[in-house]
């Protein structure tokens, strides 16, 4: 019997060669054009702060900083973002001393898997840095209010985003209190 | 996903001219939904024409007291807007209502507009849908129907739009400004999207080819009083089962002007008309809100599973009227 390998159907992938800057530190790759950001991230990185989730932008598990602002890196496209600025939960801690919210996560026990964790820790610390800048919420009274209060109904609405299975929410919320107020 | 080779022109033009040699390309925003549906196989474009850094980012005053938005304007940055809060709170509100905090740093106010339907069907490869296969049948008509329109739907088709800015947009007469192969072009936000008749899989008017680069927002002195409801399944991260986009103007208990778009009723944000009609002139009163939300909502032919919409309509209707008549107090 004739035995032959089918016949790979032909593709025309394309490559590109892009510098990611990534906590800090500028990273040369050739990548497929297909590849995410995430992905770029967490496989040819090894950075694997930020996490697949749904992959779907749904969960919020693969949140960085993009240009200093939180973005779903599942849903980016890595060559589209060459030259950004991207911080991972990683990049937020000194070295070994803990970013604030990260020690508040610590310090109210606000996970259980862990998980979400880096991705609930980079949106609160652009949800607090879009909060000072004086973006309302939908959930804020008066949309022109100077006087913004980070009320625990305004955390829980603009970390919607963060999903977290364990439902760790309950200590969640206080640990991002703490470090907003 | 499909290969696809990656550009990013300098102007417009030239992403135009690029579009115009790939039948099988597709612009690129953010992408926060084209990549998604290139990952599911909804989308399999052999080009992305990258346009994120083609159009304005900015929000500038027109000389006749309106506002122009740029296609690049990041849905986060459109809400956060001081104008945009000030003279049409009811835009701010519905962007801030869609999505996450996430997914509005990315989104593009072009890419708003341009988003396809959440369909559970849609999305789902492994079952017939008209808008995704033409011809294949609409598998929601026999299916989960929660999320259908009651409004305007085909027998082809009963999917909704999912975008709250446009809404809003709908109800300011907004004016979408396109870049095409036959240069440019102005249409009124109301015309953009389509019904899906006998075509659901287009979306739009936009021709092949065509760039959202700005949306004009006409000046409208009453929209400072506006509200944008809407009403879903959760609190938040969430798409409308009904919203409701209104601006009042009441004197002396009579109604001057309104303006009044719904989301989650049809293929297209929907301008009730009728009930704008049935208001002009008339009482201020919860009865005459009531009354012309039925005036619209005569035409709902809901299906079994979504026949709670027109009720659920006609008091959202109602009551974000209602709400706005104290903010004229």
């Amino acid at each position: 019997m004739k035995t032959s390998a089918p016949a790979l159907e032909t593709r025309s992938i394309t490559y590109a060669d892009i510098t990611l800057r990534v906590d800090g530190s500028d990273h040369r790759l050739t990548i497929d054009t297909r590849m995410t950001l995430l992905d770029a991230l967490r496989e040819r990185l090894g950075n694997t702060s930020p996490k697949k989730g749904c992959d779907h932008g749904q969960c919020g598990a693969c949140t960085v900083l993009l240009n200093g602002r939180r973005a779903l890196s599942c849903l980016a496209l890595a060559v589209a973002y060459q030259g950004a600025e991207i911080v991972t939960a990683h990049g937020l801690a000194d070295g070994e001393k803990l970013h604030p919210l990260q020690q508040a996560f610590v310090e109210h026990d606000g996970f259980q898997c862990g998980y979400c964790t880096p991705g609930q820790i980079v949106s609160a610390f652009g949800m607090l840095q879009e909060a000072a800048a004086g973006w309302p919420s939908v959930v804020t009274k008066n949309l022109n209010d100077p006087e913004l209060v980070l009320s625990d109904d305004e955390i829980r609405e603009r970390m919607s985003g963060n999903l977290c299975r364990c439902a760790a929410y309950a200590n969640i919320v206080p640990a991002i209190a703490e470090v907003a107020r | 996903m499909k290969p696809f080779r990656y550009e990013r022109p300098t102007d417009v033009a030239s992403a135009v001219a690029l579009l115009r040699g790939a039948p099988d390309g597709a612009y690129l925003g953010a992408g926060t939904n084209l990549v998604d549906h290139m990952r599911l196989g909804i989308a399999t474009p052999d080009l992305l024409v990258d346009v994120r850094q083609l159009t304005s980012d900015r929000i500038e005053e027109l000389r006749d007291g309106g506002l122009r938005i740029g296609a690049a304007v990041p849905n986060s940055d459109l809400a956060a807007d001081r104008t945009i809060r000030r003279r049409y709170p009811f835009l701010a509100e519905a962007v801030l209502s869609g999505a996450s905090g996430q997914l509005r740093n990315l989104a593009t106010t072009g890419g708003n507009l341009l988003q396809r339907t959440r369909c559970v069907y849609f999305q789902d490869l492994t079952t017939p849908c008209n808008k995704r296969e033409p011809g294949s049948g609409c598998s929601m008509r026999e299916g989960y129907q929660r999320d259908a329109a009651i409004l305007g739907a085909s027998e082809a088709c009963v999917a909704t739009h999912p975008s709250d800015m446009a809404v809003a947009m709908v109800a300011l007469d907004a004016m979408v400004r396109v870049q095409g192969p036959d240069g440019e072009r102005a249409i009124p936000v109301t015309e953009l999207h389509r019904l899906p008749g006998q075509e659901p899989e287009r979306d739009t008017v936009l021709n092949r080819g065509e760039l959202i680069t700005a949306v004009d927002l006409p000046p409208l002195a009453f929209a400072a009083n506006s509200r944008y409801r809407k009403v879903r399944d959760r609190a938040s991260y969430a798409f409308a089962l009904v919203s409701v986009a209104a601006a009042l103007d009441v004197a002396d208990g009579t109604v001057r002007d309104v303006r009044l778009a719904l989301g989650g009723v049809a293929h297209k944000p929907w301008r009730a008309s009728k009930a704008e009609q049935a208001l002009r002139g008339g009482p201020a009163t919860e009865a005459s809100f009531r009354a012309a939300a039925d005036a619209e909502l005569a035409d709902a032919r809901p299906l079994p599973g979504n026949a709670f919409k027109v009720p659920l309509a006609r008091n959202a209707i109602t009551r974000t009227l209602l709400d706005l008549m104290e903010g004229q107090q």
